[in-house]
């Protein structure tokens, strides 16, 4: 099975527990629009008794909550043996704050306020974990191939160089193929940072990695996705 | 509450009623034990004279008779200055002596006794008090020798005014100097709480009245001066980066508001309306990384990051922004280069890394060298040099320093330490885009570590350091082996 196999699945289910009214309808209401089921739990207790009982792809937990708090219902549902990816919000946003969420079980976290793109993306990715295994040996989009193994790329019949830092972007551009990656998440995932940069240094990474992977084929596969990052595929989908 | 009230109020005031009262009892005692002795060596000195008197008068009686005795006390008597004689038959009837009346039933008794009496020659009636004794003399006559006690009486009385007027004097030399210290300190807490007064109603400039005596009081003047002043600094400083808040912040949301006015205010194409949404979104993004940036500093500055610190070495870190930043660098036309030696840290590698990238993303944008007008009078040629960026990691002495150079213009000594404030953008790079934050994070970020940003002149250019202890286990390890060295 390869990467382009692995399309977005239909029918996401999604479970949003935030007690804010507001931003959970937008959020309830936004991932609709995208064709996903979405749930709202409004506190901590309910979103326990959901999340448990619920046969959900995703959780959107905020880290406070009335009843039971964000890393507390985390910690519960992951001594139930409950191991659906979670995707903690919230509006403490330190590098420390992110650490102790995803000790206490999270899978990623991210600060208010967040773009709806960067939430998305990071949610398509953290499901894709539920869908299938996604630790192949090789990796393919269009005539595009990426071997972990021997670190080899090709495309069509050229051998391409890259830089081991080139080739661990493509790694998880192409891990993710077909969805949405931001460029904070090729920031903690690629280079392990988890600071905003004030420059567009990730863009200029792409923009290098494009030139050896797109340039002079008819067909580019690393496509830029305005107001949300980059997503590599096979032009037709 | 009144003026005297508060001056009775005072420590002062009351510490005063406290000795006040203490040295009055201390006088009392004194007095006391003074008038006791007296009285006692009087009557001692009473009973000795009777006493040999006596013996005298009764030695006549037995040896020369009753007419002896007679004329004996009379002429005894009749001496100016005289002591008490009596002599009484056996049934009572006074013969001889110069006591005219007596306190009834003193002759019935014999031994010492204190008693009232009237002298013979007196004119007055008055009683006075005396200390007698009377004897039994054979054939029944009793006599008996005393002495007025006047004397005694008067000595008491002095030492009792003497007491009255000491007790009066002590007590009004002691309530006016107490009210005297109590107004003076009074005066100066007054003084005192006044500037406090003036200063909580808003004018931190005011400072409170030192002395020039450098007692407590001035002590404490003076150390609250330096709080004030520490207060008024931070106060400043306060007010700086609200008004910066309120202008680096203030400025970006007008433009955001504006911007979404406009497009609704023109009836535009779609197209034109998603322009404008991203452009929004774009600001408010922005808006967004300055937040960030602002409470990082604060989280730095409070030193809430210190519990997430590990081992790492500063020399990896050095290479991973360099190898995040080479190809920015490259695009803006410069070179980034890496120069490293181990350098050991036990911090936040996160924040590390990024005060690190804050200084490098500063050298990429400030750091290209003078127009090329300056470099022509010079006569120098911009070279590729010129453009070059480093990063230098590495350990000197126990101290870990991570820094950037660059040939850009460089700061202005007299700028740097105000170019490391919250928002500061030095006149020329206000055109530049940026948040002013870079260089306070990264100087926040050092304070964490209990190191410092160190900005100095890289001749040309810029050189900004991370001056970092190192991690103390490392410093260890270096001494150990001369120790080994030593014991082989």
């Amino acid at each position: 099975m390869t990467a382009t196999a692995q399309a977005v699945a239909p029918q996401m289910r999604i479970l949003i527990i935030e007690d804010d009214r507001e931003s959970a309808d937008y959020l309830v209401k936004a991932f609709r629009e995208v064709g996903y089921v979405a749930d709202l739990a409004g506190d901590g207790e309910q979103g326990l008794a959901m999340a448990e009982s619920g046969d959900y792809d995703v959780l959107v937990v905020d880290r406070m909550l009335p009843k039971r708090d964000g890393l507390s219902l985390i910690g519960a549902l992951r001594d139930k043996g409950n191991r659906t990816p979670v995707l903690i919000l919230s509006a403490l946003g330190q590098v420390d704050d992110r650490i102790k969420g995803l000790r206490a079980g999270g899978d990623d976290y991210l600060p208010k306020p967040y773009s709806f793109a960067e939430l998305l993306a990071r949610v398509e990715v953290l499901s894709r974990r539920n869908v299938g295994p996604a630790e192949e040996t090789t990796y393919r989009v269009g005539d595009l191939e990426l071997d972990r193994l021997s670190h080899r790329v090709a495309r069509g019949k050229d051998e391409l160089t890259l830089q081991p830092r080139e080739f661990r972007l493509l790694e998880y551009l192409m891990k993710h193929a077909g969805q949405v990656v931001t460029r904070t998440m090729l920031l903690e995932n690629v280079w392990d940072y988890h600071f905003d940069p004030q420059t567009n240094v990730i863009d200029v990474h792409i923009s290098r990695l494009r030139s050896k992977i797109d340039k002079g084929f008819e067909r580019p596969l690393l496509h830029t996705i305005r107001g949300a990052g980059y997503m590599i595929r096979d032009g037709i989908r | 509450m009144t003026a005297f009230g508060k001056l009775i109020r005072t420590t002062a005031f009351r510490l005063t009623l406290v000795y006040l009262l203490l040295f009055a009892l201390f006088a009392a005692s004194l007095l006391a034990y003074f008038a006791w002795n007296t009285r006692r060596m009087i009557t001692e000195q009473i009973t000795t004279t009777v006493n040999t008197e006596i013996g005298e008068v009764t030695g006549i009686y037995d040896r020369r008779g009753l007419r002896l005795l007679f004329n004996t006390i009379q002429s005894r008597a009749l001496r100016p200055g005289a002591n008490l004689y009596l002599v009484t038959t056996p049934s009572g009837e006074a013969i001889a002596g110069n006591v005219g009346a007596l306190a009834p039933g003193v002759m019935g008794t014999t031994g010492w006794s204190e008693t009232a009496y009237r002298r013979m020659d007196e004119q007055d009636n008055a009683y006075h008090r005396a200390l007698v004794n009377v004897t039994e003399l054979s054939g029944g006559f009793r006599l008996l020798i005393g002495r007025d006690l006047e004397e005694r009486r008067r000595l008491f009385g002095i030492v009792a005014k003497a007491a009255q007027w000491s007790i009066l004097v002590v007590v009004v030399l002691g309530i006016g100097g107490g009210i005297f210290v109590a107004r003076r300190v009074l005066q100066r807490i007054d003084a005192m709480t006044g500037t406090a007064q003036r200063i909580m109603a808003g004018d931190l400039s005011g400072r409170l009245p030192v002395g020039r005596s450098g007692d407590e009081l001035d002590r404490l003047a003076s150390n609250l001066n330096a709080m004030l002043e520490r207060i008024e600094a931070l106060m400043m400083g306060l007010k700086e980066v609200s008004d910066n808040i309120a202008h680096d912040l203030k400025t970006p949301l007008t433009r955001l508001r504006n911007r979404a006015e406009e497009a609704l205010a023109r009836s535009g194409s779609e197209a034109d309306y998603r322009a404008a949404l991203e452009r929004t979104i774009e600001e408010s993004d922005g808006l967004i990384r300055t937040f960030n940036a602002l409470l990082m500093i604060a989280r730095a500055e409070s030193g809430q990051a210190r519990g997430n610190m590990d081992d790492f070495d500063a020399a990896d870190v050095a290479e991973g922004i360099h190898e995040l930043y080479e190809p920015l660098a490259e695009d803006g036309g410069m070179t980034l280069r890496l120069k490293t030696a181990p350098a050991p840290l036990h911090g936040n590698r996160e924040l590390i890394g990024q005060a690190l990238a804050n200084l490098v993303e500063n050298a990429i944008k400030y750091g290209n060298p003078p127009e090329a007008k300056t470099a022509e009078t010079k006569g120098a040629v911009v070279s590729l040099d010129a453009r070059q960026i480093l990063i230098d990691a590495r350990l000197e002495g126990d101290q870990v320093l991570l820094s950037v150079s660059d040939h850009g213009p460089g700061i202005p000594e007299s700028e740097r330490k105000h170019a490391m404030e919250r928002f500061v953008r030095l006149d020329s790079s206000r055109s530049l885009p940026g948040s002013g934050l870079g260089l306070s994070l990264a100087s926040a970020v050092a304070t964490l570590h209990n190191g410092e940003l160190r900005l100095g002149d890289a001749h040309p250019g810029l050189v900004a350091t991370l001056v970092i202890p190192a991690r103390a286990s490392e410093r260890l390890a270096v001494q150990t082996p001369d120790v080994s060295q030593k014991v082989a």
